[in-house]
């Protein structure tokens, strides 16, 4: 029995809440990719780079913000921060909105254009991100480390196995949780959310119903900025900050808004963590959970790893690719914002 | 001095003209229909009214001022409002919302011209919650014309508010329509089932490749053999 505790516990540990954290991450991240697809149509692959640069502003301001001795124990000083680190990418979307994107929307064009235009400003915006705060890695945590340590846990518990829950993994679920119940509000009850939402579905009535597009881009962009500066500072506080990996995670996140319908908010969420678990579980080695369920005798040889965490990118491009040829409209296809 | 009028309208897509001089109108409390073969440019000659068209020559006067200049959205703004042919719901948001979306532009309380809708289509109080995609021909339309309603207009334009439905509801969307244009507003709508909708109008047009081949009322136009046997059946 306590074997099967045991097991259960280890896999809660390496798999059940980072997936957790890590998922909620990419559900942000893809929130805001589906709600510019299903806004201005194309899909964003600067996303990657606005979430690198609102984390960036964040963790700017979280240094100022040390250095003058304020903190925020026990939770990390970056949430303090992260306001800034919204406005900051907030101002960026719709700056580059401004001087780039609307002119293709007075040129009408198309969404493969927008794809490409959305590169050229991926690759400034990434030159820029290098530029101000260089290319290295920077931890970012700081307050209490833990809600609950591993060793507390084995204590409390009498179990082999200890269950940790990092601080950062706490705040990110939680913080999750309420920025997508906003979301949602806002979409489903506000004025402003459901002109948005009768945009998406069918931009010409729109029109005749007096929506402004102009401002239904602007929210748009306010939105985004903010998803993705809460979704790139929450990923710096839980793994650390490196501009290079958020041109990494594109696939993840893209990943996660094409699996459950590009377009689609809830898809968006549900897609998240349908990538996230993906990944752990393709990637945990099994070993140890095999040696307290089975007896002795039967103790498994190798590491039971289905696939070395090195190629964890690969389980979202095959996850990827296997949408794409059987549902390439996703789960909840057909149905925008 | 008619209240609506499109007079004199040339004009297309950009290419090639698909309107030649073609004038439609309507006057308040009065149903105007426009006829004609398909591709007569029926739903031109309406969009070109409505302003989602740029006009070569010709004007678009409401209530005696030209609007010619106006964006459709100006003119929602004027007291006009539209119903499509194509794509004239929001299919994904709910039947209530695709109300208070009729009425995005309105900074009052819109609960009485809500329940004035659902007493014109009782079927609409009872499926709001219900996606307009999911509904019936004939109800999708009802939420159409509800949606245009809600802005409280003067004029209200229909293309092809039967389109797709059944006989019975039919006449019932006429009956709908009927009371609308009793209460003072001016509806000008086109209409494949001419010969239902010429008897509900006080004013027909029949348009064949962008131009007025006829132009009477809708008793008179009945009654000439010539219409009669060209676009009757006889
Ligand atoms: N969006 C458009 N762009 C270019 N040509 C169009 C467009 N819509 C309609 N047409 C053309 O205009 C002509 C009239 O079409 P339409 O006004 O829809 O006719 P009706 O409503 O009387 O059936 C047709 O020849 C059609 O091919
Ligand atoms: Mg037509």
């Amino acid at each position: 029995m306590t074997d099967v505790l045991n097991a259960i516990v280890l896999l809660g540990n390496f798999v059940l809440v980072p997936g957790l954290a890590y998922g909620s991450q990419l559900a942000l991240g893809a929130l805001g990719v589906t709600l510019i697809y299903g806004i201005l149509r194309f899909s964003n692959l600067a996303h990657g780079e606005t979430m690198s640069f609102g984390a960036m502003i964040t963790i700017l301001v979280t240094w100022l913000l040390q250095a003058n001795g304020i903190s925020f124990h026990p939770l990390p000083t970056a949430l303090l921060a992260l306001p800034f680190g919204i406005i900051g990418a907030v101002a960026l979307c719709l700056i580059v909105d401004r001087l780039v994107y609307r002119y293709y929307r007075q040129q009408r064009s198309t969404s493969s254009i927008y794809l490409i235009v959305s590169i050229g400003v991926m690759l400034i915006t990434g030159g820029l991100i290098r530029f101000i705060i260089g290319p290295g890695d920077r931890k970012i945590t700081d307050g209490e480390r833990f809600i609950i340590k591993a060793r507390d846990f084995k204590e409390m518990t009498g179990l082999n196995e200890g269950l940790a829950i990092k601080t950062t993994q706490g705040v990110t679920v939680i913080t999750a949780v309420s920025v997508v119940a906003f979301v949602f509000w806002f979409l489903g009850r506000t004025r402003t959310g459901k002109a948005m939402r009768a945009y998406s579905d069918n931009e010409d009535l729109a029109l005749l119903s007096g929506i402004n597009p102009e401002r239904v881009v602007m929210i748009a962009w306010i939105m985004t900025g903010a998803l993705a500066t809460i979704a790139g500072t929450l990923y710096g506080l839980d793994k650390s900050f490196k501009p290079f990996t958020y041109m990494q995670l594109l696939l993840p996140i893209f990943a996660a808004a094409i699996v459950g319908g590009v377009g689609n908010p809830i898809g968006a969420i549900v897609g998240g963590f349908v990538v996230a678990f993906s990944e752990l579980i393709i990637t945990f080695a099994y070993r140890k959970v095999f040696m307290y369920l089975l007896p002795d005798e039967m103790a498994p040889e190798g590491m039971i790893q289905l696939l070395s965490t090195d190629y964890k990118f690969a389980v979202s491009f095959v996850i990827l690719v296997i949408v794409l040829l059987v549902k390439p409209t996703g789960i909840f296809s057909g149905k925008l914002l | 001095m008619t209240y609506l009028a499109g007079e004199m309208m040339t004009g297309g897509y950009g290419g090639a003209d698909i309107l030649h001089e073609c004038s439609i109108g309507v006057d308040r409390g009065e149903i105007a229909v426009v006829v004609g073969p398909n591709g007569a440019g029926k739903s031109t000659a309406m969009k070109a009214v409505f302003g989602m068209l740029g006009l070569r020559t010709g004007r678009v006067t409401l209530d005696g001022e030209d609007i010619t200049s106006l964006k459709p959205q100006e003119r929602v703004l004027q007291g006009m409002g539209f119903v499509p042919q194509n794509q004239n719901v929001f299919t994904t948001m709910t039947v209530e919302e695709n109300l208070e979306m009729g009425a995005f532009i309105r900074r009052d309380d819109i609960s009485l011209t809500m329940k004035q809708v659902y007493a014109l289509f009782p079927v609409l109080h009872e499926k709001r919650r219900q996606p307009a995609g999911e509904l019936s021909g004939g109800q999708r339309q009802q939420v159409a014309v509800g949606r245009a309603l809600m802005t409280q207009p003067q004029v209200l334009m229909l293309d092809e508010p039967t389109a797709g439905v059944s006989p019975i509801v039919m006449d019932e969307l006429f009956d709908r329509i009927i009371e609308v244009a009793k209460t003072g507003i001016a509806v000008l709508m086109v209409e494949q089932n001419a010969r239902q909708a010429l008897e509900i109008a006080d004013r027909g047009f029949v348009l064949v490749q962008g131009r007025n081949a006829y132009t009477d009322s809708g008793v008179a136009l009945l009654a000439n053999p010539e219409v009669r046997k060209a676009f009757l059946g006889g």
